[in-house]
């Protein structure tokens, strides 16, 4: 089982590598280079060598690639070239403020769904069930902003429950905080637990097809002691698996829900570093996304393994 | 009525209803709006009138004309990109699936690299290096989702390589384009059909929302992405703006959906050979 474990965490990091290459290369491939990609039509071949130097262009990409790979694992990823400030210390808000965004929904998320999945899967081709499934379906298959305004027309301008806009200051109080970024997290809450319900349902039922359930039930067990007592133990390394996977695309979920309600979060960022096509903050937000991806996809792997009663045992 | 030999059930019915009605206002929006598609018609944001049915928007253009001049640009473009996409994903797939495990190993390395990291964000990337054009838009889109048909269509032929036919193709010394085209195409093609609904509908929210984001598709063109976009300021004043077209492209993608259900539903039947692809 160590092995396991050791092989999926040394696969994640080489993922990782692969990506920052991947990350660092998309910038490369271009006819001609970022110089004169940023600075458009009108440069002249003066403003093109001054920018190069400046950028560092005239070296080798490796050499450049390098650099820039071990200052990121230092913390440092250099400055924006838009307003020449350091991208960590404007990132290092943005992130906290995403991870509270991202963490508040999934603690609304993860409960509700999983626990909403179970049920579903108890009470399979009843009224609940069904309800549950068109949710479900409906909200996994309309936009995101769809839902963030749908949700903005109905508790911040009729109920007026919620502001619609979530500006955040660094000292806000916690349940002010709370407060301002209630709608962004319903949204994405929605937006997961949808993914997350249809996903623990569907794996409790697989489980529930098994033979030792048919026995279970013949033995005379009501519906849902079998459920709690002898599918959800083997149902857990899946729906662990599930939670991980869709905290993961929590993050990329994060992106368009910033932009919606004006959080200021490494996705807004991100977005905005597009627009300006400012490249080391693009590149710079896009590792930090990667990378917190790739994390959560090992960490459901591990865990995976962990509480998967069969591969528990010392071979 | 039967459509291809099978019956539809009625949230087919629904879904095709849709789909079709979307494709005709799409082809024939200039005769069907009733006002063009620059046309600045009343002041911003007017409610909803006999004269202008959704109202107009935020530089009072007449928002259902709007709609239907953005149906072309939407999803002509997710459906261009959704073909490239198969065009690139499917020609990879079967290529490694009888090219040999180097180039097999290869590409799905490739691939593995891709797929780890999410979708949005590598989209990001590209479009800051090259800027937001339609045809930029179009490639980096499809070359992104071309990694999900690839990984599909590999899995198909995989199945298909082993058989004998493909065998005795190669026996008679058919060249590796031959093989791929006439003796696996044809039989990856049934469980391929119902992934191009599934990718159109993941291209399709793709497109829209990086046209949210400002990314997209550009202005003047009408999209119901940049629209939404465009009026997302009007809901904090309680106008339903940007409500209309969110609502086109949820109701495009759920049309799709019920669409892909009911294919997904005649393929797995027991005389649908193509069941266990």
């Amino acid at each position: 089982m160590l092995r396991l474990i050791t092989t999926r965490v040394v696969l994640g990091i080489l993922t990782l590598l692969a990506v920052s290459v991947l990350i660092f290369a998309a910038t490369e491939i271009l006819p001609g280079d970022v110089a004169s990609a940023v600075l458009g039509q009108g440069a002249t071949p003066e403003t093109l060598a001054a920018f190069r130097e400046e950028l560092g262009l005239n070296r080798p990409a490796y050499v450049r690639y390098l650099e820039w790979f071990f200052g990121a694992i230092q913390g440092d990823f250099g400055v924006a070239m838009t307003n020449k400030r350091d991208i960590i210390t404007s990132m290092t808000p943005r992130l906290e403020n995403t991870f509270f965004l991202a963490g508040y929904a999934a603690l609304i998320a993860v409960p509700l769904s999983v626990s909403l999945g179970i049920i579903a899967a108890i009470n399979e081709g009843k009224a609940v069930d069904k309800v549950a499934n068109v949710i479900s379906l409906a909200a996994i298959s309309v936009p995101e902003f769809f839902i963030a305004y749908l949700l903005i027309i109905i508790f911040a301008v009729n109920l007026d429950w919620f502001p619609s806009l979530s500006t955040v200051f660094a000292d806000m109080t916690f349940a002010k905080k709370l407060h301002v970024t209630a709608l962004p997290a319903f949204t994405l809450t929605l937006l997961v637990a949808a993914h997350m319900l249809r996903m623990t349902r569907s794996s409790v039922l697989s489980i529930m097809s098994q033979p030792y359930i048919e026995m279970a039930f013949l033995k005379g067990l009501s519906r849902t002691r079998v459920v709690f007592h002898h599918a959800l133990p083997n149902a857990a390394a899946p729906i662990i698996a599930v939670i991980a996977l869709n905290l993961a695309y929590l993050i990329v979920g994060v992106v368009v829900i910033e932009v919606v309600f004006v959080y200021p979060g490494v996705g807004q960022f991100m977005v905005d570093g597009v627009t300006k096509r400012d490249l080391p903050v693009v590149q710079a937000c896009g590792l930090v996304f990667a990378a917190a991806f790739i994390i959560l996809n090992t960490i459901a792997d591990v865990l995976g393994v962990l509480v998967n009663p069969r591969l528990r045992k010392p071979r | 009525m039967r459509i291809m030999g099978h019956q539809p059930n009625l949230s087919a019915w629904i879904g095709l209803a849709i789909v079709t009605s979307f494709i005709v206002i799409a082809l024939f929006a200039p005769w069907i709006a009733p006002y063009g598609e620059a046309e600045s018609v009343s002041e911003t944001w007017a409610s909803s009138t006999w004269q202008y049915w959704l109202g107009t928007d935020n530089i009072g253009r007449d928002m259902l004309s709007r709609l239907i001049y953005g149906a072309r640009m939407t999803i002509g473009v997710a459906l261009l990109t959704t073909i490239l996409s198969f065009i690139i994903g499917t020609c990879a797939g079967l290529l490694a699936a009888i090219g040999g495990p180097i180039i097999d190993q290869a590409l799905s390395r490739l691939v593995d690299v891709m797929l780890s990291i999410p979708l949005l964000v590598f989209a990001l990337i590209i479009l800051s290096m090259f800027g937001s054009s339609i045809p930029t838009l179009i490639i980096t889109i499809a070359v992104l989702d071309s990694t999900r048909v690839f990984r599909l269509a590999r899995a198909v032929a995989m199945n298909i390589v082993v058989l004998e036919f493909v065998e005795a193709a190669k026996l008679r010394g058919e060249g590796l384009w031959w093989i791929m085209r006439r003796e696996i195409l044809p039989n990856a093609l049934p469980p391929m059909i119902s992934e191009f609904g599934l990718r159109f509908c993941f291209n399709f929210l793709f497109v829209a929302g990086l046209s949210f984001l400002g990314l997209g598709i550009q202005p003047p063109f009408a999209d119901w992405g940049g629209m939404v976009r465009e009026n997302g300021r009007a809901i904090s004043f309680g106008i339903p703006a940007p409500l209309w077209p969110a609502m086109a492209i949820a109701i495009m993608t759920v049309g799709v959906n019920l669409v892909v259900d009911w294919i997904l539903s005649i393929n797995a039947r027991p005389s649908g050979a193509s069941a266990e692809m």
